[in-house]
C-alpha cells in the first residue's frame, strides 16, 4: 500500500506504484485543477507540490505530475490546486494573480498558482538570495495568452509580501497571510504518524523496471509504467547525498538538480553553479530529475553527462550482490544509448576531485529555446593552469556524438601548451577532428560544427577575460 | 468605461473552470481514440482491424462505412473527409475511430491495427505544389493601378523571395469532445471549439439528421487562436457517430502527440516580391505571388489566403499594387486559421521587401516606412478608402513617446563600443482590417433573460477562450441596464439557445455579440422604463437606471432594479429579449475583388530593441514598446493582456517556433521537447503599450476597438531588429528573409563568408 497526505487528506492505496501521479489526482481522486497539457513535463499544466519530512518540518518542492510515479508520493505530503485554496477567498498568490489580469483562458493557471505557492513555501530567504525569483519557480510553467509580463509582475507582488517573511516561522506566518490554508500546520505531524510507511512501497518492489523519478521513462513510457511493477530507487538512500572528502566530493546518483545548485559547498567550488544549472531544463525538472538517470538516459546531449565528463569523475556501480566497481565517467557511454551497465548492476555514486585555486570551469549550452530546452550543443571544461601554461584540460561535448563526448585529442593537444590565442584556435581545429554532429532538428551538422567552435572559445573567454581577448577568436 | 477584471479569475485561479476534460461523465462513458495515416499520401491497400476488435475492452471500431449520412467535413470547399476512404493524403489523417472502455485500452488496440498503404508522391513545400500545378482552388488577384508600366518610372527596382514557417497553435488544452446521448436521437455535445455552429452543421450531415437533433454546448477553451475554429469539428463529429451507434457517452481527448501530429497549423508561405521606389523612397509599386502551404484539404484556407491579400500592403500606400495568391494543395494536415489569419504572412512579405530595398539603397528601413505610411483617404488595394486613419499618429506617437533618436544614438554608441554583442532596432506598423472578409458571417445575436429576482442571464454566440468576451459581454450588459455585476452571469454558448452563430474569430466576436446584447439590453430597458414610470408616476423618457435603482432625470430614487422587476412581472411584461446584429455598411464583391470589407482598421506601432550575443548566436529581446490603438477602451486591464499575448505569440512565430516536415512529409517536431514556444524568460524583457488617444469608432462595441490579431503582427519587428544587429557584427550578411530568425540562422548569418 502506497500512504502519503493528499492536501488535507491521507491516502492509503493500493494501486500499482507506476500510475502516475497526474492520473491518480484527476482520474481517481477526481481532483481536476491539476490540467493535463502535455505529458512529457513540458509544459507545467499538471504542477503540483512534494512536501517531503525534513526534521521536523517539511520542506516543498514543485514537480510535473505527468512525470511522476505514483509511488514517489509515499510518505509525502501531496499538494494540488485545491490543496492551497482557502475556504472562501482567494490565497494571497491567486489574489495577485487576479490583480495583474495573469489570468487568461485558465488552464495553465493552477500550475502557475501552484508554483508560485511553492516558491512561498521554499525556506531560502528571498531578501537575501536574489538568485531566487519568482520567474525561476514558474520556469517550467507555459502560458500561450498573456506573453507572461501579467504573471511576472504578479510574481513581483508575491516576493514583495515575502520580504516580510518570519523565517523562524515560516509556516505560521504563510497561514497567517493567506498564502496556504492552516491545516499545513499539522502536516509534519501527521506525516510523522503514517505507519510503515518504508516497508509498504518494498514490497512491491520486484526487479523490473528501476525507475528514479522518472522524468525521462514517463516521457516516452507512462502507458507502459503504470501497469507493470516498477522497482522506485528514490528511497534507497545509500544512492542519495553529497559528501566531502579528502579532496573528493562523491554524490549519489539520485541526487537532483536541485540538491546541486543549493549545495553551499558546491556554490564555493562553481561559483557560476547556478547559472549553468539553470539551463538545465526548468524547477520542477530540477527538482527531480537526478543524475543517475541523466547518465543512463545516454542522450549525446544530456546536461548532467556533459558536466560530469569534464569533472573527469570516477563512476561508482553497484551489483546486486552489493560488491561494487569504479570505471572513469568517460568510459562509460560506449555508443549511442549504449553504456557499460549490466542487468545486474546499478549506478551508485559519482566522484571528481575537488577544484583547486588553479583549476577552473565553465558550462555553456545553447538551444533554440535558452531555458527548459534540450541543447543544440552543450559542453563543459575544466582547466588547471599554471604559470600560463595549462597543465590539465578535460573538455566534453553534448550534441556532436553518438554519446556525450569527452574530447581526449583536445584535452591532450591543450595539456602542456601556453595559455594563448593561437593554443585555442589550434585546439578548436583538434576539437573539429573529434566530433561529428549530424543534422536534427536541434540544428544542421554546419551549425553544430560552427556552434561547438565558438562555445569552446567561450570557455576561455568566460574563464581568462583578461588573458584572452574574444576578438582574437573569433575575427570576422 | 471602468476596467473589470476577467469575471472567470476567481474560479480559474482556483483551478474551479470547468473544460472539457474536467466534466463530470456519465458512468457508461467509453472513450474513443483515432487511428490516423501513418503515411503523408498513398491508396490504402488493406486495413487490418481484427486484431484491435478483438481485445478485451474494445467496443466499437469506426470507419467511413459507418456514416449514415455524408462523409464530410470540408467547410468552404467539401474536400475533406471525416475518415479516409480509399486514399490518404496526409500523415494523421483520421481512418478509423476506437472506442473503447477505458484509454489505455483504446491505446494498445490502435497498436494492434495494421495498415498497408501503396504510396504515392508526396508534397510538402508550396512551392514544389506550384510546380506540379497542385492547387486547393484558382488564384486570387488584388490590382491596384497599373505595377506593370509603374515599375519603368521606379529609381529602385528589387526582387526577392520570402518564406515565413507555419505555427503551432499549442492551445494548453488539447482538442476534446463529450457526447452524451439525449432521447429521441438527440446528442450533445460539450465540445472545445471556436465555431459550435460548424460543429452542429458538420455533426448534422455526417450523421444524417437535422440539425435540431445536435446541441453543442461550449463551456471555455483552454486557448483557441484559431486552431479550434475549423479543427475542432472532426473530433466531436466522431464521437456524435459513436453516440448514434452506440447509444452510450464518448469521449475524445487528444493528447498532445496525436494533437500535434493530427491538426493543422498556421500557413507557411513562400512568396516573390518586386518593389520599385522612387528617387525619393516612395513606393511606386509593389507586386507580390504568395504561395500559400494550405495542405491536403481546403479548411480555412481560401479565407486565409484572401486576407493576405487584404494586408499585402500593411500600413503603407502604395499606388500600384498587383498581389496573387495561390493556395497550393501539398501532403500536409489541412493548415487552418491562426490568429492573423494569414494577414501576418502577408505583412512579412511587404516589410521584407522595405527592408532589401533599403539595404540595397543604403537607407534605413524607418526611413522609407516613414515615408510611405497611409494617410486618410488614401486607397487599400481592395478599394476601400481609410478613414480615421491612425498609421502616422501611432508611428510618430511612438517615436515621440518612446524617443526613437536619442535611443538610436545609445544603439549605435554600443555598438561601436562592443563586439561581442551586438544591438538592433526596429519599427513596425500595423493596420488590420476588422470584419470577418466573408461579408455574410458578420452577424451576431444575443439572448437575454432577466429572472424574476431580478438576477440576469447573458447568452451570446461568443466562445470565451481567454479573450475575456465573456467579462465584454457582461460590461456591456451591465452598463445599458444601470446594474451591478454580481445580478448576470454569462451562460455557456449554446446552439440551442442562440443558433446560426459564425465562429469566434477574426477578432470581431466583441464587437458582434455586444452590440446584440446592446441592442437586447436596450429593448428590455425601453420596456423596464414604462414599467418603472408608472411606478414613478413619471414619464418613460426622464427615466434611467444606475446601479440597481431608478433614476428620474438622474436623480436617483427608491425604486429598486428587483422591484421593477416584480412589478413587470405582475404587468405579464417580458422579461427575455433576443436581439440580431448585423454589421452595416461592409460589403465585397469577388468578381471584382473590391469593396468595403471592413468595418474599421486597427493601427499600431511598434519599437523592438533586441541585444545579439555574437559570440553564441543567441539574443535576448530588451524591449518592444507599443503605441496601440484602442479606439477607447472598455476594459484596458484586459486589452493590455490581448496586446502582450499576442505579441509573445508573434514574437515566438518569428524566433523560436519551428514547424519541421520531412520530405515524407512526417512532423519532426511533434512533441514540445522538440516544438518550442516562449517561456516567461524568452520574451522582452520590457513591454510597454500606451493607447493612443483617438475617438474610436461606432462601429466598434463601445466605440472598444477589436484587439485579439492586430498586436501579434507586431513581433514581425523582433525579425528585423535581429537582422540588423546581425548585419552590425557582420558586414558581409546577406539579408536572408526566412523565419523563423533561430539561434541556428542568427549564428550562421554572424559569420556566413567567413568560413
Amino acid at each position: 500500500m502506497i500512504q502519503f497526505i493528499l492536501n488535507n487528506h491521507k491516502i492509503k492505496t493500493p494501486l500499482n506504484a507506476g500510475v502516475t501521479l497526474l492520473d491518480f489526482i484527476r482520474e481517481h481522486q477526481q481532483l481536476k485543477g491539476t490540467k493535463t497539457g502535455c505529458r512529457e513535463g513540458d509544459c507545467g499544466a499538471c504542477t503540483i507540490l512534494v512536501g517531503t519530512p525534513y526534521g521536523d518540518e517539511v520542506s516543498y518542492e514543485s514537480i510535473t505530475s505527468c512525470i511522476s510515479p505514483l509511488g514517489n508520493a509515499n510518505g509525502k505530503h501531496i499538494v494540488t490546486i485545491e490543496g492551497v485554496n482557502l475556504p472562501k477567498e482567494l490565497n494571497t498568490v491567486q489574489q495577485a494573480m487576479t490583480n495583474n489580469y495573469a489570468t487568461q483562458c485558465g488552464f495553465c493557471t493552477p500550475g502557475f498558482v501552484v508554483s508560485m505557492t511553492g516558491f512561498a513555501l521554499r525556506s531560502f530567504d528571498v531578501t537575501q538570495d536574489e538568485n531566487q525569483t519568482c520567474n525561476d519557480a514558474v520556469s517550467g510553467n507555459i502560458c500561450r495568452c498573456t506573453g507572461y509580463k501579467s504573471i511576472e509582475k504578479a510574481g513581483f507582488e508575491v516576493e514583495k509580501r515575502l520580504q516580510q517573511k518570519d523565517k523562524n516561522h515560516q509556516i505560521s506566518w504563510l497561514i497567517k497571510e493567506g498564502f496556504i490554508p492552516d491545516y499545513f500546520k499539522a502536516i509534519p505531524q501527521r506525516l510523522s504518524a503514517l505507519q510503515d510507511v518504508n516497508s509498504s512501497v518494498v514490497e512491491q518492489s520486484v526487479k523490473n523496471i528501476k525507475v528514479a523519478s522518472g522524468t525521462d521513462l514517463y516521457v516516452r513510457h507512462a502507458d507502459k509504467m503504470a501497469e507493470q511493477n516498477v522497482h522506485l530507487l528514490v528511497d534507497e538512500t545509500d544512492l542519495k547525498g553529497i559528501f566531502f572528502s579528502e579532496g573528493m566530493c562523491t554524490l549519489g546518483v539520485n541526487t537532483t538538480v536541485t540538491e546541486i545548485i543549493e549545495n553551499k559547498k558546491l556554490q564555493r567550488f562553481f561559483p557560476g553553479l547556478k547559472r549553468f544549472l539553470k539551463l538545465v531544463s526548468s524547477e520542477p525538472i530540477r527538482n527531480m530529475g537526478t543524475l543517475g538517470g541523466n547518465f543512463v538516459n545516454a542522450s549525446p546531449i544530456g546536461d548532467m553527462s556533459i558536466f560530469f565528463l569534464a569533472l573527469d569523475a570516477i563512476l561508482t556501480i553497484r551489483r546486486e550482490d552489493g560488491t561494487e566497481r569504479k570505471i572513469p565517467f568517460q568510459s562509460f557511454h560506449q555508443n549511442y544509448k549504449v553504456y557499460d551497465l549490466q542487468k545486474n548492476e546499478i549506478l551508485k555514486n559519482i566522484s571528481f576531485e575537488v577544484l583547486k585555486a588553479n583549476d577552473f570551469f565553465n558550462f555553456e549550452k545553447v538551444s533554440k529555446r535558452t531555458h527548459l530546452d534540450i541543447a543544440s550543443v552543450n559542453t563543459a571544461a575544466k582547466i588547471s593552469i599554471a604559470d600560463n601554461i595549462i597543465t590539465q584540460a578535460h573538455f566534453s561535448i553534448g550534441g556532436a556524438a553518438a554519446i556525450p563526448k569527452y574530447l581526449y585529442s583536445t584535452n591532450k593537444f591543450l595539456t602542456g601548451k601556453a595559455m594563448e590565442a593561437k593554443t585555442i584556435t589550434e585546439a578548436a581545429k583538434v576539437m573539429q577532428s573529434e566530433i561529428s554532429p549530424i543534422s536534427d532538428v536541434r540544428g544542421s551538422s554546419a551549425y553544430k560544427r560552427l556552434l561547438a567552435t565558438q562555445l569552446f572559445f567561450a570557455h576561455f573567454i568566460e574563464l581568462f577575460p583578461n588573458q584572452i581577448e574574444p576578438d582574437t577568436l573569433c575575427t570576422r | 468605461m471602468k476596467t473589470m477584471k476577467n469575471i472567470d479569475s476567481f474560479t480559474h485561479v482556483r483551478g474551479e473552470s470547468l473544460f472539457v476534460d474536467d466534466l463530470m461523465l456519465r458512468q457508461d462513458v467509453l472513450i474513443g481514440l483515432c487511428f490516423d495515416s501513418p503515411k503523408a499520401h498513398g491508396k490504402i491497400t488493406s486495413v487490418d482491424y481484427s486484431q484491435a476488435e478483438a481485445l478485451a475492452g474494445v467496443v466499437k471500431i469506426f470507419t467511413y462505412k459507418d456514416v449514415l449520412g455524408e462523409n464530410q467535413i470540408g467547410g468552404i470547399i467539401p474536400d475533406e473527409p471525416l475518415w479516409a476512404e480509399d486514399e490518404v493524403h496526409f500523415c494523421g489523417q483520421p481512418i478509423a475511430f476506437i472506442v473503447a472502455e477505458t484509454e489505455a485500452i483504446a491505446k494498445k488496440a490502435r497498436a494492434l491495427i495494421t495498415i498497408e498503404i501503396e504510396e504515392l508522391p508526396v508534397i510538402t513545400t508550396a512551392k514544389e505544389a506550384k510546380e506540379k500545378g497542385s492547387f486547393i482552388n484558382a488564384p486570387r488577384s488584388f490590382k491596384l493601378g497599373d505595377s506593370t508600366s509603374a515599375f519603368s518610372d521606379c529609381e529602385y527596382v528589387f526582387e526577392g523571395e520570402t518564406f515565413s514557417n507555419g505555427q503551432e497553435h499549442l492551445y494548453l488544452e488539447t482538442q476534446g469532445c463529450y457526447a452524451v446521448p439525449q432521447e429521441n436521437g438527440t446528442i450533445k455535445l460539450t465540445s472545445s471549439t471556436q465555431g459550435p455552429t460548424q460543429v452542429q452543421k458538420t455533426a448534422a450531415k455526417v450523421l444524417g439528421i437535422p440539425m435540431h437533433k445536435i446541441e453543442v454546448d461550449v463551456i471555455r477553451l483552454g486557448g483557441g487562436f484559431g486552431g479550434k475554429e475549423d479543427q475542432a469539428t472532426p473530433w466531436a463529429v466522431m464521437t456524435a457517430v459513436a453516440v448514434q451507434h452506440l447509444n452510450r457517452p464518448v469521449k475524445y481527448m487528444l493528447n498532445r502527440h496525436d494533437d500535434l501530429r493530427m491538426t493543422g497549423k498556421r500557413h507557411p508561405y513562400t512568396s516573390f516580391y518586386k518593389i520599385g521606389l522612387t528617387k525619393d523612397l516612395k513606393i511606386q509599386a509593389f507586386e507580390v505571388e504568395f504561395l500559400q502551404n494550405s495542405g491536403a484539404a481546403a479548411d480555412l484556407s481560401p479565407a486565409i489566403a484572401e486576407r493576405t491579400l487584404f494586408h499585402a500592403t500593411n500600413s503603407y500606400f502604395i499606388p500600384n499594387v498587383s498581389t496573387t495568391v495561390y493556395s497550393c494543395k501539398t501532403n500536409l494536415p489541412p493548415n487552418t486559421a491562426f490568429r492573423g489569419f494569414g494577414g501576418p504572412q502577408g505583412m512579412f512579405v511587404i516589410e521584407s521587401a522595405i527592408a532589401d530595398a533599403a539595404d540595397k539603397i543604403g537607407v534605413s528601413r524607418t526611413e522609407i516606412q516613414e515615408i510611405n505610411l497611409l494617410a486618410e483617404n488614401d486607397v487599400f488595394s481592395y478599394g476601400q478608402i481609410a478613414t480615421q486613419v491612425a498609421a502616422k499618429n501611432t508611428w510618430f506617437t511612438a517615436k515621440e513617446t518612446f524617443n526613437l533618436e536619442e535611443l538610436e544614438q545609445e544603439v549605435a554608441t554600443f555598438n561601436k563600443e562592443n563586439n561581442r554583442h551586438k544591438k538592433g532596432i526596429s519599427l513596425m506598423p500595423v493596420t488590420f482590417g476588422i470584419s470577418f472578409t466573408n461579408t455574410q458571417m458578420n452577424h451576431a445575436r444575443a439572448l437575454i433573460h432577466i429572472y424574476q429576482d431580478g438576477s440576469v442571464g447573458v447568452s451570446t454566440g461568443a466562445v470565451e477562450m481567454g479573450q475575456s468576451v465573456n467579462t465584454k459581454m457582461l460590461q456591456v450588459a451591465q452598463s445599458v441596464l444601470g446594474i451591478s455585476a454580481t445580478k448576470i452571469k454569462l451562460e455557456t454558448t449554446n446552439t440551442t439557445r442562440v443558433a446560426n452563430t459564425s465562429p469566434s474569430a477574426a477578432s470581431s466576436t466583441a464587437d458582434l455579440n455586444g452590440k446584440a446584447v446592446e441592442m437586447a439590453c436596450t429593448s428590455l430597458l425601453e420596456r423596464l422604463s414604462g414599467v418603472a414610470a408608472n411606478l414613478l408616476s413619471s414619464e418613460e423618457k426622464n427615466i434611467t437606471f444606475q446601479e440597481d435603482f431608478v433614476c428620474i432625470d438622474g436623480q436617483k430614487s427608491t425604486l429598486t432594479w428587483e422591484e421593477v422587476i416584480t412589478q413587470a412581472m405582475v404587468e405579464r411584461i417580458a422579461l427575455s429579449e433576443n436581439a440580431h446584429y448585423a454589421t452595416p455598411i461592409i460589403h465585397f464583391d469577388k468578381t471584382k475583388e473590391k469593396g468595403h470589407p471592413f468595418a474599421y482598421h486597427v493601427y499600431g506601432t511598434a519599437m523592438t530593441t533586441v541585444t545579439v550575443d555574437c559570440l553564441r548566436g543567441i539574443y535576448e529581446i530588451d524591449a518592444v514598446k507599443i503605441v496601440h490603438d484602442f479606439g477607447t477602451s472598455m476594459n484596458l486591464g484586459i486589452d493590455i493582456g490581448q496586446v502582450e499575448g499576442a505579441l509573445a505569440q508573434g514574437i515566438g512565430w518569428m524566433t523560436m517556433e519551428e514547424i519541421a516536415y520531412n520530405n515524407d512529409g512526417r512532423l519532426l517536431s511533434n512533441a514540445l521537447s522538440t516544438y518550442k514556444v516562449p517561456d516567461i524568460f524568452s520574451g522582452p524583457k520590457t513591454i510597454e503599450t500606451i493607447p493612443l488617444e483617438t475617438e474610436g469608432t461606432a462601429m466598434a462595441i463601445k466605440k472598444s476597438k477589436a484587439v485579439g490579431e492586430p498586436p501579434l503582427m507586431y513581433g514581425i519587428g523582433v525579425y528585423f531588429a535581429i537582422q540588423q544587429a546581425v548585419k552590425e557584427f557582420n558586414p558581409n550578411y546577406k539579408l536572408k528573409f526566412h523565419s523563423p530568425f533561430t539561434p541556428e540562422k542568427v549564428l550562421m548569418g554572424l559569420y556566413e563568408s567567413l568560413q
